[in-house]
């Protein structure tokens, strides 16, 4: 196939995390500092990618804020032309050093929401005096004049507070908001019973979003994810396996998704050894679900596969135990009432405890 | 472009925001904006409208500068570069200047 040039680059700098947030997509298994890549290796990366024809570049972590060569990292990825947003929790950025981001052209700014009062947030991203700090770090964000966008992740414990989030965007002077219901995957598959949003709460919250782009149409932008297992056709994951996006790790491995090493039959190269543009066309992790050829019935007949492309890789891996199947979410899996199922009954599991992410 | 959409006061001021830039993206060989999350496409067109923002114009001065440019009468364009601009506008990729 005639496989495409990416256009976005999530660069996990480091696993280090000053929050603890139990859905957090970071494997269960994280590298430790000591295999961080240095800053000359991801300098080399940000201009290999920017010539493959990467345009959007996500630095993520863990807290991408807890590198310390943050600025110089920000300042080579826009001399290499790329457009560059920072995913962070705002623990660690200072107005000094939000200022020296500003210097280096830094183009926008993503900050995570983990509830909308300090008794949620703190809970909830396991860090008590958290919220205080990042609605600090969030005015000052807006005064040194970065686009902000917050990025709210809702799940049973705290959906009902998805209207305030949206309000909450509003008073911040946010141009968008991002309300993903959780996505189980990473740390989140640990907290399935904790965090499963009832049926009536994935309805809810696709009509408060609805409402909300109508009313704040040309104000706010909302991106929305739905609920995955309530669903009943599966989300476009990715854009397509290695056809926009592709995602560095810590220690330098190069996933087509971040969840990509759940599914033990694919192997990572790393950009210690070759070249990105080397990776994204002929690495076998990349070559493994792009296209239709891996496709089964029945994804491999179905009218939907352009669209969706069969769903989720790792989803049907952890649900059908098979990398290659369709993706359980949708109606026309046999697997579909099985992940009902499960909706169900995790969702109702009012006995289960939060499982909070460990830093390396 | 033809859809029908809320009309910019002719004397609004549309500007290029920060956080949105224009690119030269030469691996595709086209011209796009990078926004938050966003990459737009711009066709000849897009990019000959996204051109006369310069945050300076009024909606009425971008228009008459694209019927002289496209030698077409200003009425006949005014409504595609409304359409266009309220388009981005809905999007926050474009702002009217305060």
């Amino acid at each position: 196939m005639n496989v495409p040039a990416p256009i976005a680059m999530l660069a996990e700098l480091t696993y280090r995390c000053p929050l603890s947030c139990p859905y957090c997509s970071n494997p269960v298994e994280m590298a430790a500092r000591e295999q961080e890549l240095p800053t000359q290796d991801w300098v080399r990366v940000f201009e290999q990618a920017a010539k493959l024809g990467v345009l959007q570049l996500h630095l993520s972590g863990g807290e991408p804020a807890s590198r310390r060569d943050l600025v110089d990292l920000v300042a080579a990825a826009r001399g290499a032309g790329l457009y560059t947003n920072l995913i962070t929790s705002a623990i660690g950025l200072t107005q000094r050093r939000l200022a020296e981001l500003d210097a280096a052209g830094l183009d926008h700014v993503q900050l995570s929401l983990q509830g909308t009062d300090a008794d949620m947030a703190d809970r909830i991203g396991g860090y008590k005096g958290g919220f205080k700090r990042k609605m600090q770090a969030a005015e000052w964000i807006v005064e040194a004049g970065f686009p902000l966008t917050l990025n709210a992740v809702v799940h049973r414990q705290n959906l009902h507070q998805l209207p305030q989030a949206i309000e909450m965007a509003v008073a911040l002077q946010a141009r968008r908001i991002e309300v993903a219901i959780v996505q189980f995957h990473g740390w989140a598959m640990l907290n399935r019973s904790a965090m499963m949003p009832t049926r009536e709460q994935a309805q809810e919250a696709s009509r408060v979003v609805a409402e909300a782009r109508a009313r704040l149409k040309g104000q706010l932008v909302i991106d929305y994810v739905p609920a995955d297992y309530h669903g009943d056709y599966p989300k476009r994951c990715m854009g397509g396996w290695g056809l926009s996006g592709l995602n560095v790790t810590p220690d330098g491995l190069v996933l087509p998704c971040h969840a990509a090493q759940t599914i033990p039959t694919l192997s990572f190269d790393n950009v210690k050894e070759k070249s990105l543009s080397d990776i994204w066309y002929d690495g076998a992790a990349f070559n493994a679900y792009r296209g239709e050829d891996w496709m089964q019935e029945p994804c491999k007949s179905c009218d939907r596969r352009k669209l969706d492309f069969g769903g989720c890789r790792c989803q049907a891996m952890a649900i059908a135990g098979d990398p290659a199947a369709t993706d359980p979410t949708c109606i026309k899996s046999p697997l579909h009432g099985k992940i009902q199922e499960l909706a169900l009954d995790f969702s109702t599991d009012d006995a289960a405890e939060l499982v909070y992410r460990k830093s390396p | 472009m033809t859809q029908n959409t809320t009309n910019i006061d002719p004397d609004a001021v549309p500007l290029i925001p920060r956080g949105v830039r224009l690119h030269d993206d030469n691996v595709r060989g086209k011209m796009v904006l990078l926004a938050p999350e966003r990459v737009i496409d711009l066709d000849p067109i897009g990019l000959a409208i996204v051109q006369q923002i310069d945050g300076h114009k009024s909606m009425t001065t971008i228009i008459g500068h694209l019927a002289t440019l496209y030698d077409a009468p200003a009425v006949q364009i005014a409504d595609d570069v409304q359409a266009y601009i309220s388009g981005l506008l809905d999007r926050r990729i474009l702002e009217l200047s305060a």
